[in-house]
């Protein structure tokens, strides 16, 4: 690696003062498990590290029952399945968390640095996209909030300005008698990237009553994680039965653009893109019918 | 305040197997690198360098970390064990015996990452599943055993230790 420098900044300000001053090759440092292995590969070229990890807004995972979940951009994957108020209520959220990388890359990755990397097969955006999140990003023009469907621009590119850092997402509360469900297909069992990876949230009247709110995202088939708005639309003010499932997964598959790669052929990715969508609806609408608030 | 921002050699100082440690490093140097070349605790291997083999794997503040992936200067104040800080040449503990006596390893390149992986898994949770013990260790890989005797292994430690 070439020579590189480090501040580690205990406040927001301090840390929007320090990118600004520094340029465009500054960039925070979450769990730097994408970020240390690109820079060590030449991939990407930083001039300083901005250690996030001590910055209490970046470290914050918290839930209020009238805001939501308040998921601060460095808190590590371990974190997020270790806390039952998260599993119980953002279960979609803590898939994710679970099958990023292994135990090790999960003490120390966040779903927030997974964000900024801006992946296409990125394993929790379709589940942030899923349960409605929203970006908080603060600069030295001051702080704005972008939905997460938005965040991502093309691959390894988000609306980030050089002088912004990604301090928060917000997940909403999550309304009684809804769920969420990610599933991915990789070609091993874990460790590996996703093929195909679908991100699926549903609302229901009552149990097993009309939907009354569905979002549906892809991850892996698209430059970008893809928000299929009219695939969740689809099922609205419709009884949750497979017929509908089957509809939704078919406008989510059209939507699809995936291309061929050494993970697998644009045409299997779209016919997973069907069935994984099918069965991450089957699993939202499962968790769905089991809460209990 | 502003932050003072480092470069060139910096003074880091961390607990290392129970030991206050100091030492000097670049902040582009991975915590690896330190280990191994200024600390001389080679016991971390370098298996890939991109947080894919778990050769390199120490625990940090009780979590279970690729150090290939972590700044020698992000380990200030940091609590650490490595392959060194488990058990010693004449008193193996049951794990590092069970890996002997089971054949769970060959050219033992991986089995420093391993024995400290299990490790973290017992201390977290002494009465494991095959899955997962199988799925705790996903980030750790090995070309010369197939992994059978590695986790019959972390089975026999896991039943000896417990009461």
């Amino acid at each position: 690696m070439r020579a590189i420098q480090y501040a580690a900044p205990q406040s927001l300000g301090d840390a929007v003062a320090l990118l600004q001053q520094a340029g465009a090759k500054a960039r925070i440092l979450a769990g730097g498990t994408d970020l240390i292995v690109q820079v060590g590969a030449d991939a990407r070229e930083v001039d300083l590290f901005v250690d996030g990890k001590r910055i209490p807004e970046l470290m914050e995972l918290t839930f209020d029952p009238q805001r939501g979940l308040t998921l601060g951009a460095a808190v590590p994957c371990c974190r997020i399945y270790e806390d039952a108020t998260v599993r119980a209520r953002y279960p979609g959220l803590v898939d994710t968390a679970s099958i990023i990388g292994g135990t090790a890359i999960q003490s120390r990755a966040s779903v927030g640095g997974n964000l900024c990397n801006s992946g296409p097969a990125a394993d929790s955006t379709p589940a942030l996209i899923a349960y409605a999140s929203v970006a908080r990003i603060a600069g030295p023009r001051g702080e704005r909030e972008v939905p997460v469907e938005a965040f991502c621009t093309a691959p390894g590119r988000n609306v980030l300005e050089p002088d912004e850092l990604l301090v928060s997402l917000h997940l909403p509360v999550p309304p009684p008698h809804s769920g969420a469900r990610y599933l991915r297909f990789i070609p091993r069992n874990e460790m590996d990237i996703a093929e195909v990876g679908v991100g699926a949230s549903l609302t229901l009247q009552g149990p097993n009553g009309p939907i009354t709110a569905a979002r549906i995202a892809l991850g892996a088939v698209a430059p970008t994680p893809l928000f299929v708005r009219e695939a969740g639309d689809s099922l609205v003010g419709k009884l949750p039965t497979a017929e509908a499932f089957a509809e939704a997964a078919a406008l989510a598959q059209a939507a699809a653009r995936p291309i061929t790669d050494m993970r697998g052929t644009a045409e299997h990715r779209k016919h997973l893109v069907g069935v994984l969508t099918r069965r991450a609806l089957r699993g939202a609408l499962e968790r769905a019918n089991s809460v209990s608030q | 305040m502003t932050t003072s921002i480092l470069s060139g050699k910096v003074a880091v100082s961390a607990t290392i197997n129970g030991e206050p440690t100091e030492w000097l490093c670049e902040p582009r140097e991975t915590l690896l690198e330190v280990l191994r070349d200024r600390l001389g605790l080679t016991g971390s291997k370098e298996g890939c360098g991109n947080g894919n083999c778990g050769a390199c794997n120490v625990i940090i503040d009780g979590r279970l970390v690729n150090s290939c992936c972590m700044l020698g200067v992000e380990a200030e104040g940091c609590t650490i064990t490595t392959v060194e800080g488990i058990g010693h040449p004449e008193g193996l503990t049951p794990l590092q015996r069970c890996f002997v006596e089971g054949a769970a390893l060959q050219c033992g390149f991986c089995t420093p990452g391993f024995l400290v992986a299990a490790k973290a898994l017992l201390d977290k949770n002494p009465n494991p599943t095959e899955e997962e013990i199988r799925w705790w260790l996903a980030g750790n890989l090995c070309r010369c055993t197939g992994y059978d005797k590695i986790v019959r292994a972390v089975q026999n430690a896991a039943a000896e230790m417990r009461p």
